[in-house]
Protein backbone atom coordinates (compact mmCIF):
# COMPACT_ATOMS: atom_id res chain seq x y z
CA UNK A 1 0.00 0.00 0.00
CA UNK A 2 0.97 3.39 -0.74
CA UNK A 3 2.17 5.35 2.26
CA UNK A 4 0.49 8.73 2.90
CA UNK A 5 2.05 11.06 5.22
CA UNK A 6 1.11 14.90 5.99
CA UNK A 7 3.73 17.50 6.97
CA UNK A 8 1.99 20.13 8.81
CA UNK A 9 3.58 23.66 9.18
CA UNK A 10 2.27 26.44 10.63
CA UNK A 11 2.61 29.62 8.78
CA UNK A 12 4.92 32.27 10.01
CA UNK A 13 4.57 30.82 13.34
CA UNK A 14 6.05 33.68 15.75
CA UNK A 15 4.46 35.66 14.02
CA UNK A 16 0.79 34.25 13.92
CA UNK A 17 1.27 33.84 17.57
CA UNK A 18 1.66 37.66 18.36
CA UNK A 19 -1.43 38.12 15.80
CA UNK A 20 -3.92 35.86 17.54
CA UNK A 21 -3.64 38.13 20.61
CA UNK A 22 -2.41 41.73 18.91
CA UNK A 23 -5.22 41.47 15.97
CA UNK A 24 -4.51 44.89 15.15
CA UNK A 25 -0.90 43.66 13.35
CA UNK A 26 -3.30 41.64 11.13
CA UNK A 27 -2.43 42.68 7.56
CA UNK A 28 0.77 45.24 8.80
CA UNK A 29 4.72 43.94 8.14
CA UNK A 30 5.58 42.31 11.28
CA UNK A 31 8.98 40.88 12.57
CA UNK A 32 9.47 38.43 15.52
CA UNK A 33 13.71 39.18 16.40
CA UNK A 34 15.79 36.32 18.39
CA UNK A 35 17.25 37.06 22.01
CA UNK A 36 18.51 40.18 22.57
CA UNK A 37 16.64 41.43 19.10
CA UNK A 38 19.20 40.38 17.15
CA UNK A 39 18.10 38.85 13.96
CA UNK A 40 15.12 37.94 12.48
CA UNK A 41 13.36 34.70 13.14
CA UNK A 42 9.85 35.03 11.66
CA UNK A 43 8.35 37.14 9.11
CA UNK A 44 4.81 38.02 7.87
CA UNK A 45 3.88 37.81 4.38
CA UNK A 46 4.11 41.33 3.97
CA UNK A 47 7.86 41.43 5.16
CA UNK A 48 8.41 38.73 3.04
CA UNK A 49 7.28 40.44 0.07
CA UNK A 50 9.41 43.03 0.74
CA UNK A 51 12.24 40.79 -0.18
CA UNK A 52 13.64 40.91 3.44
CA UNK A 53 15.43 37.26 4.09
CA UNK A 54 15.59 35.37 7.13
CA UNK A 55 18.37 35.63 9.81
CA UNK A 56 18.92 39.11 8.41
CA UNK A 57 20.49 41.31 11.16
CA UNK A 58 17.88 43.92 12.86
CA UNK A 59 20.13 46.63 12.79
CA UNK A 60 21.12 46.61 9.60
CA UNK A 61 17.27 46.83 8.02
CA UNK A 62 16.07 49.98 10.40
CA UNK A 63 15.73 52.29 7.99
CA UNK A 64 13.84 50.34 5.62
CA UNK A 65 11.86 49.22 8.66
CA UNK A 66 11.00 52.59 8.85
CA UNK A 67 9.99 53.20 5.75
CA UNK A 68 8.07 50.42 5.63
CA UNK A 69 7.24 50.69 9.45
CA UNK A 70 7.90 47.25 9.83
CA UNK A 71 6.62 46.02 13.54
CA UNK A 72 9.16 44.53 15.27
CA UNK A 73 8.77 42.16 18.23
CA UNK A 74 11.25 40.30 20.76
CA UNK A 75 10.59 36.70 21.03
CA UNK A 76 8.37 35.30 23.42
CA UNK A 77 8.90 31.69 23.64
CA UNK A 78 6.59 30.89 26.55
CA UNK A 79 3.55 32.37 24.68
CA UNK A 80 4.87 30.30 21.06
CA UNK A 81 5.74 27.04 23.59
CA UNK A 82 1.76 27.48 24.90
CA UNK A 83 0.30 27.83 21.24
CA UNK A 84 2.88 25.04 19.63
CA UNK A 85 1.96 22.64 22.34
CA UNK A 86 -2.43 23.09 21.96
CA UNK A 87 -1.78 23.26 17.83
CA UNK A 88 0.29 19.74 18.47
CA UNK A 89 -2.36 18.22 20.53
CA UNK A 90 -5.06 19.12 18.35
CA UNK A 91 -3.29 17.47 15.53
CA UNK A 92 -2.92 14.47 17.21
CA UNK A 93 -6.44 13.66 16.99
CA UNK A 94 -6.13 13.48 13.37
CA UNK A 95 -3.99 10.51 13.49
CA UNK A 96 -2.50 7.58 15.77
CA UNK A 97 0.60 8.25 15.15
CA UNK A 98 2.29 11.76 15.26
CA UNK A 99 6.01 12.90 14.76
CA UNK A 100 6.52 16.57 16.22
CA UNK A 101 9.29 17.62 14.40
CA UNK A 102 9.75 20.78 15.55
CA UNK A 103 7.92 24.27 17.24
CA UNK A 104 5.91 25.02 14.64
CA UNK A 105 5.65 21.30 12.29
CA UNK A 106 4.80 17.92 12.82
CA UNK A 107 4.62 14.61 10.75
CA UNK A 108 1.66 13.07 10.41
CA UNK A 109 1.10 8.74 9.43
CA UNK A 110 -2.57 9.13 6.83
CA UNK A 111 -1.21 5.52 5.36
CA UNK A 112 -5.13 3.63 5.81
CA UNK A 113 -7.56 6.33 5.33
CA UNK A 114 -9.32 7.82 2.62
CA UNK A 115 -9.98 11.40 0.99
CA UNK A 116 -6.59 12.94 2.32
CA UNK A 117 -6.91 16.05 0.96
CA UNK A 118 -10.15 16.76 2.54
CA UNK A 119 -9.11 15.46 5.56
CA UNK A 120 -6.16 17.79 5.46
CA UNK A 121 -8.27 20.60 4.85
CA UNK A 122 -10.57 19.91 7.54
CA UNK A 123 -7.00 20.10 9.90
CA UNK A 124 -6.37 23.13 8.42
CA UNK A 125 -9.48 24.73 9.14
CA UNK A 126 -9.37 23.40 12.81
CA UNK A 127 -6.46 24.92 13.48
CA UNK A 128 -7.09 28.14 12.37
CA UNK A 129 -10.95 28.25 13.99
CA UNK A 130 -9.89 26.41 17.40
CA UNK A 131 -6.50 27.84 17.76
CA UNK A 132 -6.17 30.61 15.27
CA UNK A 133 -3.08 29.59 13.34
CA UNK A 134 -2.86 29.55 9.88
CA UNK A 135 -1.28 26.54 8.32
CA UNK A 136 -0.44 24.54 5.35
CA UNK A 137 0.22 20.92 4.93
CA UNK A 138 1.88 18.68 1.95
CA UNK A 139 0.81 15.34 1.57
CA UNK A 140 3.24 12.41 -0.20
CA UNK A 141 4.32 9.01 -0.01
CA UNK A 142 7.96 10.20 2.09
CA UNK A 143 8.92 12.78 4.73
CA UNK A 144 10.98 14.03 2.17
CA UNK A 145 8.26 14.40 -0.21
CA UNK A 146 6.02 15.45 2.02
CA UNK A 147 8.19 18.52 2.86
CA UNK A 148 8.69 19.17 -0.77
CA UNK A 149 4.58 19.15 -0.97
CA UNK A 150 4.00 21.66 2.13
CA UNK A 151 6.63 23.78 0.03
CA UNK A 152 4.48 23.87 -3.21
CA UNK A 153 1.41 24.24 -0.82
CA UNK A 154 3.09 27.47 0.54
CA UNK A 155 4.02 29.05 -2.45
CA UNK A 156 1.82 28.65 -4.67
CA UNK A 157 -1.74 30.20 -3.90
CA UNK A 158 -4.28 27.99 -6.13
CA UNK A 159 -3.43 24.95 -4.29
CA UNK A 160 -5.55 26.57 -1.22
CA UNK A 161 -2.52 25.65 1.46
CA UNK A 162 -2.99 21.76 1.02
CA UNK A 163 -0.92 20.12 -1.66
CA UNK A 164 -1.15 16.20 -2.02
CA UNK A 165 1.32 14.95 -4.68
CA UNK A 166 -0.09 11.25 -3.91
CA UNK A 167 -2.98 12.73 -5.82
CA UNK A 168 -0.94 13.58 -8.94
CA UNK A 169 -0.21 11.74 -12.02
CA UNK A 170 3.68 10.80 -12.30
CA UNK A 171 4.41 12.94 -15.39
CA UNK A 172 2.70 16.15 -13.43
CA UNK A 173 4.19 15.90 -10.65
CA UNK A 174 8.24 15.58 -12.85
CA UNK A 175 6.63 18.61 -14.20
CA UNK A 176 6.33 20.29 -10.51
CA UNK A 177 9.69 19.04 -9.22
CA UNK A 178 11.40 20.01 -12.11
CA UNK A 179 10.81 23.88 -10.68
CA UNK A 180 11.54 23.18 -7.32
CA UNK A 181 15.33 23.77 -6.79
CA UNK A 182 18.10 21.01 -5.32
CA UNK A 183 18.38 23.13 -2.02
CA UNK A 184 14.96 22.94 -1.11
CA UNK A 185 14.86 19.12 -0.65
CA UNK A 186 14.89 18.33 3.16
CA UNK A 187 18.64 17.34 4.38
CA UNK A 188 20.52 19.20 1.26
CA UNK A 189 22.70 22.01 2.94
CA UNK A 190 23.91 24.83 1.20
CA UNK A 191 27.43 23.02 0.08
CA UNK A 192 25.56 19.54 -0.96
CA UNK A 193 23.15 21.63 -3.07
CA UNK A 194 26.45 23.20 -4.43
CA UNK A 195 28.69 20.48 -5.52
CA UNK A 196 25.28 18.99 -6.86
CA UNK A 197 24.94 21.82 -9.53
CA UNK A 198 28.45 21.60 -10.28
CA UNK A 199 27.38 18.05 -11.42
CA UNK A 200 24.52 19.56 -13.37
CA UNK A 201 21.99 18.74 -10.87
CA UNK A 202 20.12 21.76 -10.36
CA UNK A 203 16.36 20.32 -9.79
CA UNK A 204 14.89 18.07 -7.70
CA UNK A 205 13.70 16.31 -10.83
CA UNK A 206 17.19 15.89 -12.01
CA UNK A 207 18.07 14.61 -8.62
CA UNK A 208 15.34 12.31 -8.77
CA UNK A 209 16.59 10.63 -12.10
CA UNK A 210 20.27 10.19 -10.75
CA UNK A 211 21.29 6.49 -10.74
CA UNK A 212 21.33 5.67 -6.73
CA UNK A 213 24.96 4.69 -7.31
CA UNK A 214 26.24 7.27 -8.32
CA UNK A 215 24.80 9.49 -5.29
CA UNK A 216 26.03 7.01 -3.34
CA UNK A 217 29.34 7.19 -4.23
CA UNK A 218 29.24 10.82 -4.60
CA UNK A 219 27.86 11.54 -0.89
CA UNK A 220 26.94 8.33 1.10
CA UNK A 221 24.08 6.21 2.29
CA UNK A 222 22.07 9.31 3.61
CA UNK A 223 22.16 10.58 0.89
CA UNK A 224 21.33 7.84 -1.36
CA UNK A 225 18.36 7.12 1.02
CA UNK A 226 17.24 10.71 0.46
CA UNK A 227 17.41 9.98 -3.25
CA UNK A 228 14.99 6.97 -2.74
CA UNK A 229 12.50 8.78 -0.68
CA UNK A 230 12.13 11.12 -3.43
CA UNK A 231 11.42 7.90 -5.45
CA UNK A 232 8.79 7.47 -3.38
CA UNK A 233 9.72 5.05 -1.66
CA UNK A 234 9.55 5.76 2.69
CA UNK A 235 12.83 4.80 4.22
CA UNK A 236 12.43 7.65 7.09
CA UNK A 237 9.86 6.39 10.04
CA UNK A 238 8.52 8.70 12.25
CA UNK A 239 9.97 8.87 15.36
CA UNK A 240 6.95 9.12 17.73
CA UNK A 241 9.04 9.52 21.21
CA UNK A 242 11.93 12.12 21.13
CA UNK A 243 14.86 10.30 22.31
CA UNK A 244 16.38 12.41 25.54
CA UNK A 245 19.11 14.59 24.79
CA UNK A 246 22.77 13.57 24.99
CA UNK A 247 23.62 17.25 25.20
CA UNK A 248 21.60 19.91 26.88
CA UNK A 249 23.73 23.29 25.99
CA UNK A 250 22.23 26.40 27.94
CA UNK A 251 23.74 29.85 26.66
CA UNK A 252 23.22 33.54 25.79
CA UNK A 253 24.73 36.49 23.92
CA UNK A 254 24.73 39.28 26.82
CA UNK A 255 22.20 42.34 26.08
CA UNK A 256 25.69 44.59 26.48
CA UNK A 257 29.28 43.34 26.31
CA UNK A 258 30.87 42.18 30.38
CA UNK A 259 33.79 42.99 31.02
CA UNK A 260 33.90 41.75 35.02
CA UNK A 261 33.92 38.34 36.89
CA UNK A 262 31.13 39.20 39.38
CA UNK A 263 28.66 39.46 36.12
CA UNK A 264 30.44 36.49 34.71
CA UNK A 265 29.86 34.30 37.56
CA UNK A 266 25.76 35.70 37.54
CA UNK A 267 25.38 34.53 33.93
CA UNK A 268 27.10 31.42 34.20
CA UNK A 269 24.88 30.26 37.50
CA UNK A 270 21.86 31.11 35.68
CA UNK A 271 22.92 29.01 32.71
CA UNK A 272 23.75 26.24 34.74
CA UNK A 273 20.91 25.80 36.60
CA UNK A 274 18.75 25.80 33.62
CA UNK A 275 20.98 23.40 32.32
CA UNK A 276 20.65 21.15 35.12
CA UNK A 277 16.86 22.42 35.39
CA UNK A 278 16.42 20.50 31.64
CA UNK A 279 18.45 17.60 33.03
CA UNK A 280 16.32 16.94 35.81
CA UNK A 281 13.51 16.78 33.52
CA UNK A 282 14.40 14.50 31.30
CA UNK A 283 15.32 12.25 34.38
CA UNK A 284 18.77 11.95 33.70
CA UNK A 285 22.49 12.71 35.58
CA UNK A 286 25.11 14.50 33.29
CA UNK A 287 29.23 13.29 33.70
CA UNK A 288 31.15 15.77 31.94
CA UNK A 289 30.45 19.64 31.85
CA UNK A 290 32.06 21.85 29.68
CA UNK A 291 31.86 25.99 30.18
CA UNK A 292 32.94 28.75 27.71
CA UNK A 293 33.41 32.35 27.14
CA UNK A 294 33.48 34.39 23.81
CA UNK A 295 34.04 38.17 23.09
CA UNK A 296 32.22 39.46 20.14
CA UNK A 297 33.77 38.49 16.54
CA UNK A 298 32.39 41.16 14.44
CA UNK A 299 34.42 43.26 16.66
CA UNK A 300 37.35 42.25 14.95
CA UNK A 301 39.03 45.30 15.97
CA UNK A 302 38.86 44.37 20.04
CA UNK A 303 40.80 41.93 22.10
CA UNK A 304 39.44 38.61 20.92
CA UNK A 305 39.43 35.72 23.35
CA UNK A 306 37.14 32.61 23.49
CA UNK A 307 38.94 29.80 25.82
CA UNK A 308 36.62 26.91 26.57
CA UNK A 309 36.90 24.46 29.47
CA UNK A 310 35.72 20.66 29.47
CA UNK A 311 35.35 19.37 33.49
CA UNK A 312 34.45 15.34 33.89
CA UNK A 313 32.91 14.81 37.37
CA UNK A 314 33.59 12.14 40.15
CA UNK A 315 30.21 10.59 40.22
CA UNK A 316 27.26 11.47 37.55
CA UNK A 317 24.73 14.55 39.24
CA UNK A 318 21.98 16.43 38.57
CA UNK A 319 22.38 18.58 41.54
CA UNK A 320 22.24 22.29 40.73
CA UNK A 321 24.50 23.37 43.13
CA UNK A 322 27.10 20.66 42.77
CA UNK A 323 27.42 21.62 38.63
CA UNK A 324 27.29 25.27 40.10
CA UNK A 325 29.99 24.77 41.68
CA UNK A 326 32.34 22.74 39.44
CA UNK A 327 31.21 25.39 36.81
CA UNK A 328 32.46 28.35 38.94
CA UNK A 329 35.54 26.78 39.64
CA UNK A 330 36.22 26.38 35.44
CA UNK A 331 35.16 29.88 35.12
CA UNK A 332 38.10 31.07 37.33
CA UNK A 333 40.36 28.99 35.50
CA UNK A 334 39.91 30.24 32.11
CA UNK A 335 38.94 34.00 33.05
CA UNK A 336 41.10 36.73 31.82
CA UNK A 337 40.60 40.46 32.69
CA UNK A 338 40.93 43.09 29.59
CA UNK A 339 38.08 41.48 27.32
CA UNK A 340 34.74 42.31 26.46
CA UNK A 341 32.52 39.13 27.03
CA UNK A 342 29.55 38.62 24.44
CA UNK A 343 28.86 35.38 25.61
CA UNK A 344 28.96 32.62 28.07
CA UNK A 345 27.33 29.07 27.98
CA UNK A 346 27.30 25.79 29.77
CA UNK A 347 26.91 22.74 27.92
CA UNK A 348 26.17 18.72 29.98
CA UNK A 349 27.06 15.77 28.14
CA UNK A 350 28.18 12.23 28.79
CA UNK A 351 24.68 11.86 29.84
CA UNK A 352 22.63 8.86 31.58
CA UNK A 353 19.60 8.03 32.47
CA UNK A 354 19.11 8.48 36.16
CA UNK A 355 18.09 4.25 36.42
CA UNK A 356 21.17 3.93 35.00
CA UNK A 357 23.04 5.24 37.36
CA UNK A 358 26.13 2.91 37.71
CA UNK A 359 26.57 2.60 41.67
CA UNK A 360 29.85 2.87 42.80
CA UNK A 361 31.98 2.20 45.71
CA UNK A 362 32.37 5.70 47.00
CA UNK A 363 28.44 6.65 46.47
CA UNK A 364 26.73 8.42 49.80
CA UNK A 365 23.60 7.48 49.46
CA UNK A 366 22.21 9.54 52.38
CA UNK A 367 23.67 12.81 50.47
CA UNK A 368 22.37 11.39 47.28
CA UNK A 369 18.78 11.41 48.94
CA UNK A 370 18.77 14.46 50.41
CA UNK A 371 20.25 15.84 47.29
CA UNK A 372 16.92 14.44 45.14
CA UNK A 373 14.55 15.34 47.36
CA UNK A 374 15.67 19.03 47.06
CA UNK A 375 16.18 19.30 43.70
CA UNK A 376 12.67 17.78 43.32
CA UNK A 377 11.17 20.60 45.96
CA UNK A 378 12.93 23.05 43.93
CA UNK A 379 11.30 22.17 40.75
CA UNK A 380 8.24 21.84 42.57
CA UNK A 381 7.93 25.23 43.20
CA UNK A 382 9.35 27.18 40.20
CA UNK A 383 6.62 24.94 38.44
CA UNK A 384 3.88 25.99 40.44
CA UNK A 385 5.09 30.03 40.96
CA UNK A 386 6.65 30.54 38.12
CA UNK A 387 10.09 29.42 36.83
CA UNK A 388 12.80 31.74 38.60
CA UNK A 389 10.78 31.68 42.01
CA UNK A 390 13.14 30.00 44.11
CA UNK A 391 16.87 30.05 42.52
CA UNK A 392 20.84 30.13 43.57
CA UNK A 393 21.75 33.80 45.08
CA UNK A 394 24.52 33.52 42.66
CA UNK A 395 22.25 34.36 40.01
CA UNK A 396 22.33 37.31 41.08
CA UNK A 397 18.99 39.64 41.53
CA UNK A 398 19.22 42.50 39.46
CA UNK A 399 20.29 41.03 36.29
CA UNK A 400 22.70 43.97 34.10
CA UNK A 401 23.83 41.20 32.16
CA UNK A 402 20.27 39.56 30.71
CA UNK A 403 18.98 39.87 27.33
CA UNK A 404 17.37 42.72 25.85
CA UNK A 405 14.17 42.50 25.00
CA UNK A 406 12.75 45.76 24.31
CA UNK A 407 9.40 44.73 22.61
CA UNK A 408 8.11 41.31 24.14
CA UNK A 409 4.45 41.09 24.26
CA UNK A 410 2.67 39.47 26.85
CA UNK A 411 2.54 36.00 27.91
CA UNK A 412 -1.06 35.68 27.44
CA UNK A 413 -1.73 32.19 27.66
CA UNK A 414 0.43 31.92 31.07
CA UNK A 415 0.14 34.24 33.54
CA UNK A 416 -2.76 35.60 35.03
CA UNK A 417 -1.94 39.16 35.12
CA UNK A 418 -0.68 39.29 31.75
CA UNK A 419 -4.56 38.55 30.14
CA UNK A 420 -5.37 40.29 26.78
CA UNK A 421 -7.95 42.72 27.72
CA UNK A 422 -11.69 42.67 26.43
CA UNK A 423 -13.09 45.96 26.15
CA UNK A 424 -16.53 46.73 28.08
CA UNK A 425 -16.27 50.70 27.25
CA UNK A 426 -18.50 51.09 24.65
CA UNK B 1 -11.32 7.43 11.17
CA UNK B 2 -12.07 10.53 9.61
CA UNK B 3 -12.62 13.35 11.93
CA UNK B 4 -15.91 15.62 12.04
CA UNK B 5 -15.86 18.79 10.26
CA UNK B 6 -17.76 20.14 13.68
CA UNK B 7 -16.96 19.08 17.11
CA UNK B 8 -20.23 17.63 18.41
CA UNK B 9 -23.33 20.22 18.20
CA UNK B 10 -24.16 18.90 21.59
CA UNK B 11 -23.32 22.29 23.56
CA UNK B 12 -24.18 24.74 20.09
CA UNK B 13 -26.36 27.13 22.74
CA UNK B 14 -23.02 27.61 24.75
CA UNK B 15 -24.39 29.80 27.82
CA UNK B 16 -23.44 32.57 29.85
CA UNK B 17 -23.23 31.51 33.70
CA UNK B 18 -21.85 34.01 36.07
CA UNK B 19 -20.72 33.20 39.35
CA UNK B 20 -22.64 36.13 40.95
CA UNK B 21 -25.55 34.34 39.69
CA UNK B 22 -24.56 30.66 40.34
CA UNK B 23 -26.40 27.47 39.75
CA UNK B 24 -27.46 26.29 42.77
CA UNK B 25 -26.81 22.66 42.05
CA UNK B 26 -23.14 23.04 40.90
CA UNK B 27 -22.42 24.17 44.35
CA UNK B 28 -24.36 21.36 46.23
CA UNK B 29 -22.94 18.73 43.86
CA UNK B 30 -19.92 18.85 46.19
CA UNK B 31 -18.64 15.49 48.17
CA UNK B 32 -16.44 15.67 50.99
CA UNK B 33 -13.67 13.38 50.20
CA UNK B 34 -13.16 10.85 52.61
CA UNK B 35 -9.86 10.09 53.21
CA UNK B 36 -8.73 7.41 55.62
CA UNK B 37 -4.75 7.78 55.81
CA UNK B 38 -3.69 4.66 58.47
CA UNK B 39 -2.62 1.42 56.45
CA UNK B 40 -2.26 -0.86 59.33
CA UNK B 41 -5.51 -2.34 61.04
CA UNK B 42 -8.62 -2.33 60.02
CA UNK B 43 -9.15 -1.15 56.53
CA UNK B 44 -10.87 1.79 55.91
CA UNK B 45 -15.00 1.51 55.08
CA UNK B 46 -14.65 4.54 52.93
CA UNK B 47 -11.68 3.19 50.85
CA UNK B 48 -13.89 2.23 48.33
CA UNK B 49 -15.80 5.45 47.83
CA UNK B 50 -13.01 7.71 47.41
CA UNK B 51 -13.68 9.90 44.23
CA UNK B 52 -11.57 12.73 42.46
CA UNK B 53 -12.43 15.97 44.14
CA UNK B 54 -13.79 18.54 41.83
CA UNK B 55 -11.66 20.33 39.85
CA UNK B 56 -12.95 23.84 38.26
CA UNK B 57 -10.83 23.49 35.43
CA UNK B 58 -12.62 20.45 33.95
CA UNK B 59 -16.05 22.26 34.77
CA UNK B 60 -15.14 25.52 33.11
CA UNK B 61 -12.98 24.16 29.88
CA UNK B 62 -14.76 21.96 27.83
CA UNK B 63 -11.94 22.28 25.09
CA UNK B 64 -8.78 22.60 27.08
CA UNK B 65 -6.67 23.59 23.19
CA UNK B 66 -8.96 26.44 22.47
CA UNK B 67 -10.09 28.02 25.67
CA UNK B 68 -8.04 31.14 26.71
CA UNK B 69 -8.69 33.67 29.32
CA UNK B 70 -9.04 37.20 28.99
CA UNK B 71 -9.89 40.25 31.57
CA UNK B 72 -12.82 42.62 31.23
CA UNK B 73 -12.33 45.92 30.81
CA UNK B 74 -15.34 48.48 31.53
CA UNK B 75 -19.15 48.05 32.54
CA UNK B 76 -21.22 47.52 29.24
CA UNK B 77 -21.99 44.26 29.99
CA UNK B 78 -23.44 44.69 33.32
CA UNK B 79 -26.67 43.37 32.76
CA UNK B 80 -25.24 40.36 31.70
CA UNK B 81 -23.69 39.57 35.15
CA UNK B 82 -20.11 40.91 33.16
CA UNK B 83 -18.25 43.29 35.33
CA UNK B 84 -14.60 45.77 35.19
CA UNK B 85 -12.49 43.36 35.79
CA UNK B 86 -13.83 39.60 35.47
CA UNK B 87 -12.24 36.71 34.35
CA UNK B 88 -13.78 35.54 30.80
CA UNK B 89 -13.38 31.58 29.87
CA UNK B 90 -13.43 31.98 26.07
CA UNK B 91 -13.88 28.84 23.91
CA UNK B 92 -12.84 29.73 20.06
CA UNK B 93 -14.10 25.38 19.46
CA UNK B 94 -18.23 26.30 19.89
CA UNK B 95 -19.94 28.39 17.11
CA UNK B 96 -21.09 31.69 17.19
CA UNK B 97 -24.94 31.56 17.89
CA UNK B 98 -27.35 34.49 17.80
CA UNK B 99 -27.92 36.24 21.09
CA UNK B 100 -24.07 34.63 22.73
CA UNK B 101 -21.55 36.27 24.18
CA UNK B 102 -18.39 36.64 22.33
CA UNK B 103 -15.12 38.04 22.05
CA UNK B 104 -15.02 39.60 18.58
CA UNK B 105 -12.73 41.69 16.64
CA UNK B 106 -13.42 45.36 15.59
CA UNK B 107 -10.90 47.11 13.99
CA UNK B 108 -7.93 45.46 15.51
CA UNK B 109 -9.34 45.63 19.13
CA UNK B 110 -11.07 42.72 21.41
CA UNK B 111 -14.51 43.40 22.34
CA UNK B 112 -16.84 41.69 24.50
CA UNK B 113 -20.67 42.07 23.38
CA UNK B 114 -24.03 39.98 22.58
CA UNK B 115 -23.45 38.51 19.06
CA UNK B 116 -26.83 39.06 16.80
CA UNK B 117 -27.38 38.00 13.79
CA UNK B 118 -29.75 40.29 11.77
CA UNK B 119 -31.19 40.62 8.04
CA UNK B 120 -29.01 44.03 8.04
CA UNK B 121 -25.95 42.11 9.24
CA UNK B 122 -24.36 41.71 12.42
CA UNK B 123 -25.00 43.78 15.02
CA UNK B 124 -22.69 44.07 19.00
CA UNK B 125 -25.31 44.54 21.53
CA UNK B 126 -23.80 45.69 24.68
CA UNK B 127 -25.67 44.66 28.13
CA UNK B 128 -26.25 48.30 29.86
CA UNK B 129 -29.09 50.77 28.89
CA UNK B 130 -26.16 53.34 28.04
CA UNK B 131 -24.67 51.58 25.32
CA UNK B 132 -25.74 51.91 21.53
CA UNK B 133 -25.73 49.13 19.50
CA UNK B 134 -22.58 48.56 17.01
CA UNK B 135 -24.26 48.01 13.25
CA UNK B 136 -21.18 46.59 11.33
CA UNK B 137 -20.75 47.36 8.27
CA UNK B 138 -19.52 45.74 5.50
CA UNK B 139 -15.98 47.49 4.87
CA UNK B 140 -15.13 47.31 8.65
CA UNK B 141 -12.49 44.77 9.88
CA UNK B 142 -14.79 42.42 11.97
CA UNK B 143 -13.72 38.70 13.43
CA UNK B 144 -15.83 36.77 16.02
CA UNK B 145 -12.34 36.09 17.90
CA UNK B 146 -14.66 33.41 20.39
CA UNK B 147 -17.70 32.31 22.23
CA UNK B 148 -17.35 33.15 25.79
CA UNK B 149 -18.49 30.26 27.96
CA UNK B 150 -18.12 31.53 31.53
CA UNK B 151 -17.60 34.72 33.46
CA UNK B 152 -15.47 34.24 36.46
CA UNK B 153 -16.30 37.18 39.27
CA UNK B 154 -14.41 37.79 42.10
CA UNK B 155 -17.40 39.03 45.24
Amino acid sequence: MKHAIALVDCNNFYVSCERLFQPSLEGRPVVVLSNNDGCIVSRSQEVKALGIKMAAPWFQLKDIAKQHSIVALSSNYTLYADISNRAMRLLSHFSSTQEIYSIDECFLDLTGMTEHTYYAQQMRFMLKQHIGIPVCVGIASSKTLAKLANHVAKKQPHFNSVCNFNEFPEHELDILLSKIEVSEIWGVGRRTAARLQEMGINSVLSLKRTPAERIRAEFGVVMARTLAELNGTSCLKLEEVTPPRQQIICSRSFGTAVTLLPELEQALISYTSRAAEKLRRQNSQTTCIQIYLRTNPHKSREPQYSPSLTIPLIAPTDDTRLLCRTALNGLHQIYSSGYAYQKTGVMLSGIITTPDRPRSLFDDIETQQKSSALMRTLDQINHRMGSGTVHLLGEGIKKNWSMRRENMSRRYTTEFNELAIANADY
Amino acid sequence: MQFPLHQSRRNTSSVLLSMTHPNKEFFHRQHALLRSAVSAGFPSPADDYVEQRISLDSHLIQHRESTFFMRVSGNSMRDSGIFDGDLLVVDRAVPATHGCVVIAVVDGEFTVKHLLYTPQGHVLRSAHPDYADMHIKPEQDFTIWGVVSWNIHKV
